[in-house]
This record gives C-alpha cells, sequence and structure tokens, in this order.
C-alpha cells in the first residue's frame, strides 16, 4: 500500500492503495465515483474513459501510481452543472439506451472536442472507434458531437 | 371510447401520508438544469396519495408513476409511464417516474424479454391511468356537489363547464385515494392520445449523462464487501481442488470460499440456465484487491463430461443435416413429387457461430443475507423467478426474500438468467455479510447462456414459369433447430416440408435478443433471394406473391403471421426507398421478417469504397402497430439494425475442448463506430393496433438485406456468418500512458 495525492475533479484527494491498482478502481471504490465504467479492463471498450490534464486516457489499465500530479476529470466533474454542451447534447438527441457505455462516450467525445472542435463525420468516427456501445446509438452519439460542436464553434 | 373492467384487488387500495424525500426524485421538465433549483424542490409536493399500486398524486398535483418492468435499455421506464400518463390525462411535465421492486401482488409479468413488456402491459397500465382518473372525478363531483358526468378533464385539471368551476387532481387526491374502485372505467380513443404516439425523452438521460450511480455496478453500501467467483475454464469441467494459501494472504482478502449456487435437490426455475453450480468465491475490501487475489488461486479442474469444441459442432450439425428426421415439424401438399417434376431446383446451406450476449455492464449483484431475511439488489430481467430460487436454496420463505431492480447495462438475453443473484445469496449468507458479487468481462464472456450455433439447409422448386412450387428446409442447431414451421413462407407454397434436428450439448445456451429469427431470418431471406434471381423476378415482387397468394388462398390453417401486414411493410419499404430506380454505383438488398408480433422490411445500399462493399444507408418499415414513444422507438430500431450488422458481420464464439478461444473485446469482435451505417431511415406503418414488440423485431433481417446488397455488389454471396472474419486491430487506440 502507498499513498497517493490525485486531484480529481479540481479536488485534492488521498488515496491509500497498492501502486498497481487501475486509476478506474480508485475512482470507484475508494472516491465514490461510479460514473466511470468498467467494460473490459484491457483498454478496448471505452467505459472507462477520463481525461488527464484534458487528453482521453483509459483508466482501468492506468496505475494510479502513473497519474503523477496531471489533473483528473470524471464524467461526474466534466461540467460544474452537468450542462456541457456535449451532455445537453447527449439529451437533446436522447442517446442512451441502456446508458452504461455514454460517460466513456462522452468523455471520449470532450477530450476530442478539445483538440478538434470542428471534427468531420470521418475524423469523429476514427476518434469514438475505441468506444463500444453494445446498444448500438453510434449515429445519434454522432450526431450529438456535431451539434455540440456546433454550439461550441 | 371502450370500457373495461377493472381487476384490480381492493387490497391494493389504501391511504398514505408518507412522505417522499423532497427533491430526491426529478421530473423531466427539469431537465433542462440538470440539478434541481430551490424552486423545483419547493414543487415537490408536501404530501403523496397512494391511487393505486401504479401512481401517486401529491397535494401539488406532480405524480409519481410507477415503471413495472426491468429496465434494460429498452426504454420502458420512459414508455410504461406515459401509458398510464395518457389515461389519467395528466401533463406529462408534472410526472415523475420511479423504477417498482419486485411485487407480484399488484404488478404483473415483471419480464423484460421477448419484446413483450408493453404489448403485454398495454392494458394494464391504461387501467391503471383510466380508474385513477375516474376516482379523481368521483371524488371532484363530491367535492362541487356536481354529477360526475358533467365533469371532464384536462392535463391534471378537472372541469366543470357549466358553473366554470375547475379543481386540481392534487387538490381531490387526498379524497380520491379513499373513493371506492370503479368496477368499470372508460378508456381513451386513440384518436384522442395526448402523450401516447409524441416523443418524450428517457427519463433517466440526464441521470445517465451525469455518470450517476443508476446501475448494478455502481451499487455501494456502508461496510460491503466485494466478491468474485471463479468458474471452470471449460464447458465440462468441475472443481477438483482449491489452494488459496496465496490467495487468502493478500491484502484486503477476508476469505475464498467454495459455493455451491445449486444445491442438489433444489427445484431450478427456468430461468436456472447454468453450467457451472459449483464455483470458487473470492472475497475482499475492494475490486482490484480481489481480481488480483483470484489471479493467484491454484485450482484444480477435472473433467466430468465431454470437451467439446467447435469442430465437433460443425461435424454433426453437417451430419445431421444429411439426415431425415423421424417427423417432419410441418408437411403441406406432397414437396417429393414437387421436386421431382421441378424444372430447376436450388439448394443452399447457411451457418452461424455460437455469440455471447456481451452486455456493456458485466454481470453482478448485491445481496445481503440474514437469518431472517435476503435483500438482493441488481440487474435481472426475471426477478420473480430470481426470488423463487433464491427462497430455496437459502431455506427462506419467499416473503423473506426482497428484490429491487437496477437499471441494467444492456441485457439482450443474459440477464433472463439469473444465477449471479443466486451466486451473490450464497456468498453473503457464507461469508455473513452484505457483498457485491461482480464478474470480471472474462468471467462474463466465458460462462454465458448462449446463442447457440445453427445450421439450416433450404431447396426451393421452381416450374418452368418460376413459380415456387416446393420448399424444403432442414436445420439444426444446438439445443434445438432454429426453424419456425408455422411462419412464412408457410402458407404460401403448396408442398412445404420442415424438419428439425436438435444437437445435445453442455455448453448453455439460451435466448439471445429475437431467438432462433436472429439466425433464420438471415437464412430464409437470403435463400429467397437467389431463388427469386433464379426465377427471373424481381425479389420484392417475387415476395409480394408469395403473400398474395398466402391472402387470398393460403395453404393450411396455422399460419402464424398476417400477411397482409407483411405485405404493407414490404411496399412501403419499396416506396420509400424508391426500389427499381437506376441508381449509379448504389447496389442493394431487400428483407422482411416477422417476429415479436411485429413486421419489419429493410433495404440496404451498398457501395463500393476503396473496393470493399460499404453500407451506405438502410431503409426500414416497421409495422408495430401504435408507437407509444417515437423518438425512443427509433432508438431501439437503429440500435437493433446496428446490432444485427455487427453481430452477422463481425461476431462469434468458438470453443476448444470446452473453453472458449474468446474472453474479452480484443478477441470477441463487436461493431464499432466506424463499421455503423452512416444513415438509417425508418418509416412507420399507421394502424391504429395495439402496440406489439419493438427491441428485437429490427435485428432479424438486416443481415439478409446486407448480405443480399453485398451480392449485388460484389457478384458473391455469404451463407455463413460472420461475414468477415478479422482479427481485430485497433489502428489509434487510445491507450492509457
Ligand atoms: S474498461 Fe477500460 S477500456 Fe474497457
Ligand atoms: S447505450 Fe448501452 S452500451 Fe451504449
Amino acid at each position: 500500500m502507498a499513498i497517493f495525492q490525485l486531484v480529481v475533479n479540481g479536488k485534492k484527494q488521498q488515496v491509500d492503495v497498492a501502486p498497481d491498482t487501475p486509476l478506474l478502481w480508485v475512482l470507484r471504490d475508494h472516491l465514490q465515483l461510479p460514473g466511470t465504467k468498467y467494460g473490459c479492463g484491457i483498454a478496448q471498450c471505452g467505459a472507462c474513459t477520463v481525461h488527464l490534464d484534458g487528453t482521453a486516457v483509459r483508466a482501468c489499465s492506468l496505475p494510479v501510481s502513473n497519474v503523477g500530479d496531471k489533473k483528473v476529470t470524471t464524467i461526474e466533474g466534466l461540467s460544474k452543472n452537468g450542462d456541457h454542451p456535449l451532455q445537453q447534447a447527449w439529451i437533446e438527441h436522447d442517446v442512451p439506451q441502456c446508458g452504461y457505455c455514454q460517460a466513456g462516450q462522452i468523455m471520449n467525445a470532450a477530450a476530442l472536442l478539445n483538440k478538434n472542435s470542428k471534427p468531420t463525420d470521418e475524423e469523429i468516427a476514427e476518434a469514438m472507434n475505441g468506444n463500444i456501445c453494445r446498444c448500438g446509438t453510434y449515429l445519434r452519439i454522432k450526431a450529438a458531437i456535431k451539434t455540440a460542436a456546433s454550439k461550441l464553434g | 371510447m371502450t370500457l373495461i373492467k377493472t381487476t384490480y384487488n381492493r387490497r391494493s387500495f389504501f391511504r398514505t401520508t408518507a412522505l417522499a424525500g423532497g427533491g430526491m426524485m426529478l421530473g423531466f421538465s427539469w431537465l433542462a438544469s440538470c440539478r434541481p433549483t430551490p424552486e423545483q424542490v419547493k414543487n415537490m409536493p408536501k404530501e403523496w396519495f397512494n391511487i393505486n399500486a401504479f401512481l401517486k398524486i401529491g397535494d401539488n398535483g406532480v405524480v409519481t408513476i410507477m415503471s413495472p418492468n426491468p429496465e434494460i435499455g429498452q426504454n420502458v421506464k420512459t414508455a410504461m409511464p406515459m401509458i398510464v400518463a395518457e389515461e389519467l390525462d395528466v401533463n406529462w411535465d408534472d410526472v415523475v417516474v420511479e423504477q417498482a421492486g419486485l411485487d407480484t401482488e399488484k404488478f404483473t409479468r415483471q419480464l423484460a424479454g421477448g419484446s413483450q413488456s408493453i404489448r403485454q402491459g398495454w392494458q394494464s397500465l391504461r387501467m391503471a391511468g383510466a380508474t385513477a382518473r375516474a376516482m379523481l372525478l368521483a371524488a371532484a363531483a363530491q367535492r362541487l356537489q356536481v354529477p360526475v358526468e358533467e365533469l371532464s378533464t384536462d392535463a391534471g385539471v378537472i372541469k366543470h363547464e357549466k358553473s366554470g368551476q375547475t379543481l386540481k387532481y392534487g387538490e381531490v387526491a387526498s379524497a380520491a385515494a379513499s373513493v371506492e374502485v370503479p368496477e368499470e372505467v372508460a378508456l381513451k380513443d386513440p384518436k384522442d392520445f395526448k402523450i401516447i404516439g409524441t416523443s418524450r425523452k428517457n427519463v433517466d438521460g440526464p441521470k445517465i449523462v451525469r455518470g450517476e450511480p443508476l446501475f448494478g455496478l455502481d451499487i455501494y453500501r456502508e461496510g460491503m464487501l466485494v466478491a468474485m467467483i471463479e468458474h471452470p475454464p471449460a464447458f465440462g469441467m468441475k472443481l477438483k481442488s482449491v489452494d488459496a494459501t496465496e490467495a487468502k494472504a493478500m491484502p484486503g482478502i477476508k476469505d475464498v470460499i467454495t459455493i455451491k449456487s445449486y444445491p442438489d435437490g433444489v427445484e431450478r426455475q427456468w430461468s436456472d440456465v447454468n453450467a457451472f453450480p459449483e464455483l470458487v468465491a473470492v472475497v475482499g475490501n475492494s475490486t482490484w484487491e480481489v481480481m488480483k487475489a483470484k489471479k493467484a488461486l491454484k485450482v484444480e479442474w477435472e473433467a466430468a463430461e465431454t470437451l467439446e469444441s467447435s469442430e465437433d459442432h460443425e461435424a454433426e450439425l453437417t451430419r445431421l443435416l444429411q439426415q431425415k428426421p423421424a417427423k417432419p415439424a410441418r408437411r403441406d401438399g406432397n414437396p417429393e413429387a414437387a421436386f421431382r417434376r421441378a424444372a430447376q431446383v436450388i439448394e443452399r446451406t447457411y451457418s452461424a457461430p455460437f455469440l455471447a450476449h456481451n452486455p456493456m455492464e458485466p454481470m453482478n449483484f448485491f445481496a445481503h443475507v440474514t437469518p431472517e431475511k435476503a435483500e438482493l439488489v441488481g440487474p435481472v430481467q426475471t426477478p420473480e423467478f430470481l426470488r423463487k430460487t433464491v427462497a430455496a436454496v437459502l431455506g427462506m420463505d419467499e416473503g423473506q426474500v426482497s428484490i429491487m431492480l437496477t437499471r441494467m447495462g444492456g441485457g439482450f438475453g443474459r440477464r433472463l438468467y439469473g444465477h449471479f443473484g443466486v451466486e451473490a445469496a450464497r456468498i453473503s449468507q457464507q461469508m455473513q455479510a452484505p457483498v457485491k458479487l461482480v464478474y470480471t468481462r472474462e468471467d462474463d464472456m466465458t460462462q454465458g447462456t448462449y446463442r447457440p450455433a445453427y445450421k439450416v439447409m433450404y431447396r426451393a422448386a421452381l416450374d418452368g414459369q418460376g413459380k415456387l412450387i416446393g420448399w424444403h428446409v432442414r436445420g439444426a442447431g444446438v439445443h434445438g433447430s432454429p426453424l419456425f414451421h408455422n411462419r412464412f413462407p408457410a402458407g404460401a407454397v403448396d408442398n412445404y416440408l420442415v424438419e428439425n434436428h436438435s444437437l445435445n450439448s453442455n455448453i448453455s445456451t439460451g435466448a439471445w435478443r429475437a431467438p432462433r429469427s436472429n439466425f433464420i431470418a438471415f437464412a430464409e431471406q437470403s435463400f429467397l433471394d437467389e431463388v427469386a434471381k433464379a426465377a427471373g423476378k424481381d425479389p420484392i415482387d417475387f415476395r409480394l406473391a408469395l403473400f398474395h397468394r398466402a391472402i387470398q388462398n393460403p395453404v393450411g390453417k396455422e399460419n402464424d403471421y398476417d400477411a397482409k401486414r407483411y405485405a404493407g411493410v414490404l411496399q412501403l419499404v419499396r416506396d420509400k426507398s424508391g426500389w427499381g430506380k437506376e441508381m449509379p454505383g448504389v447496389h442493394r438488398g431487400v428483407s422482411a421478417y416477422f417476429c415479436h408480433n411485429s413486421y419489419v422490411a429493410q433495404v440496404v445500399d451498398v457501395a463500393m469504397k476503396d473496393n470493399q462493399p460499404t453500407i451506405q444507408k438502410v431503409w426500414c418499415a416497421v409495422d408495430c402497430g401504435i408507437v407509444v414513444n417515437p423518438g425512443s422507438a427509433l432508438n431501439q430500431i437503429e440500435g437493433g439494425i446496428v446490432d444485427g450488422i455487427g453481430h452477422a458481420m463481425y461476431s462469434g464464439l468458438s470453443f476448444k475442448a470446452g473453453k472458449p478461444d474468446q474472453s474479452n473485446f480484443n478477441t470477441y469482435r463487436l461493431i464499432r463506430h466506424k463499421e455503423a451505417p452512416p444513415e438509417i431511415e425508418t418509416f412507420f406503418v399507421d394502424n391504429g393496433i395495439d402496440p406489439t414488440g419493438l427491441g428485437e423485431p429490427s435485428l432479424p433481417p438486416i443481415a439478409a438485406a446486407v448480405a443480399n446488397a453485398m451480392a449485388q455488389a460484389t457478384g458473391e454471396r455469404l451463407y455463413h456468418q460472420p461475414f468477415m472474419v478479422k482479427t481485430l486491430t485497433l489502428e489509434r487506440e487510445i491507450r492509457s500512458i
């Protein structure tokens, strides 16, 4: 066990866990932030996507010891009132079916828009390809990202 | 207007002053700001009055409607309350939706499966709303001292036209709660619907996009332990011995135990399909600690039965297809004679592999078992059956077992089989502690209740004019044939023969989104395409001629479909897609299927892109009766299409010596963003018929529409799923540092 100081959603946090504990389980089990989901544990599905200094990473495959002083943002902290343009667009397009993958989809899309505020359809598909939606909501996800991008721009 | 008898038990009505915690639930009119403002919290009622099992009305007119059925992403949590609200005649913005727990006294069929929630709930949901409205009217009539016939309602307000007096529902809710339940109530005429038929957003949408805890895996309780199971690595194996010394000594580990989830002598329900009744369980403080300890286990397994491989299944199914079964499932006319005099005989064989369900949320369940009672919480499609089994396994009365439902991260049939709930209860009982059982993705994928492997052979006899005079199909599958002998083209061909074979196996199989239809629609509709071609006919005209025959002069009596509605969707998709028009560079395929009481026809447009056939657009026509919530219906249909394309193109589970070759998404290929069709356009038949299934019917036909379009584009027919056997290579996967 070891002590780690983290900044999660703008808040300083301290956890005492094994250094190889993936950030995903630190968030879910130790910081009571269950919005970040477990889907595969091997960086294949994107359900666990969070931001490290604004860049999308797969929290299931990131040991807490590698986080360092980078700022962690989870779905719970993406926006103050749950009203990030992507969150609004997701509701506008009524994207979710079961909803389980959607936090990861939104976080991945937010990182995409951080880097590229006007992505083309191809760029969206490319950037989102690591996020599986078993319910098949891909078309609506794409539409919602475009709506959010147009509002951001 | 229809009058119906109410079927309520007087007992389920009682007056209550139970105060719900202000602001804990959100109506969806309040979504815009996502979190309740002080204003909205103030708008929560001070008192709630239970009118019946489905709804309670607050003193300020806010209505809480219970959604009785499990929510697996089919959006019944929005659609079912919409039906109640319609008959109650309230403003949808004043409605708050709550998920009901398992309560067999109050609700019937709290089960999600077979696309039946709305179809079977339709009457009782309407009755719940209409009865409550009648009781509110009776209370208002008394208050105003006017005859009830002179009252009308609109959006939660009762009006007395003559005197101009009005009363809000909230003002008479208290009195209504003690009004005698009427024996008969009137239902609205569908043309007067104000909520049904309009698009209403998912009631859990705001919580989902904010990442609020909704799912079974998100359950957290003070003092709760985390448990994981280790199951035999191969079907046909069982536990021999376990050495847990190392695992038990690891940090955070409480214990390693073996459990019998289904002890001998316990009666199993149909939902208790499970190949591994004896398991090793690792229990500890946190998920990662338990995961690590699980890897440190030293378990010896032994073969107790045959260890089957996919090659064995393939060989056995092929052998079965060469055999004539003792008895046909259906036989009309004289098929043998028809094939003898045929001008042309076409014969084709189709196959598909096992599939895992792979809902995004792996199996899990929370259980807290004490000597007095068992409290279970989690995602299961069959709570009623789970309660029966848990009671039997724990030696309790059913009354001592409670089951609360969480939102489910997908089901597709997997959560019909609730063995994980039983396992959680067993572990909690032995540990004497509240426990959350969590499956890893690997656990989930390698101990499934899979869609079984199928193989089927079709033969068609055409006469000199290209008329279909004989039809013969022989199907074989693991744990049963995929064929439905009374479905189309039964009734449309004079000489018709269906034969079934079943292959036994120790691999557990079960319902997978649109069971059997998910494969057989592909085979049948691909085959028809080739038959139409051989007959020199347009594939839609060819099918319509068969429907025409089934309408005019059906063969036999037991034909399980309505040929008019079937033809209707085909005509609709033909007209909307502009079928038959010359479209340079576009190759088209068509397919239609009927299952779960709904009819779907699809046209797929394929174009060659970089020498690869690529789907451009899917056109879809649906007849599912009244569409309760069109926006979400479209979402379901699109999802079914993407799902159907994905599994036909990319997915499959194979076995070597009883062991699944795939265990996670690096080897089991699911459809991804880039492969989804860029456009899907859906059209509904508007016929006012009572609503039927939506969660499944769009999936079965799509594989054939794709295969038929691909054949147009490439000249090559696709007979075996998955069409694209490729290993997963994710270029530019965003990896963790
Ligand atoms: S859980 Fe991390 S990518 Fe699947
Ligand atoms: S909405 Fe169910 S997995 Fe995406």
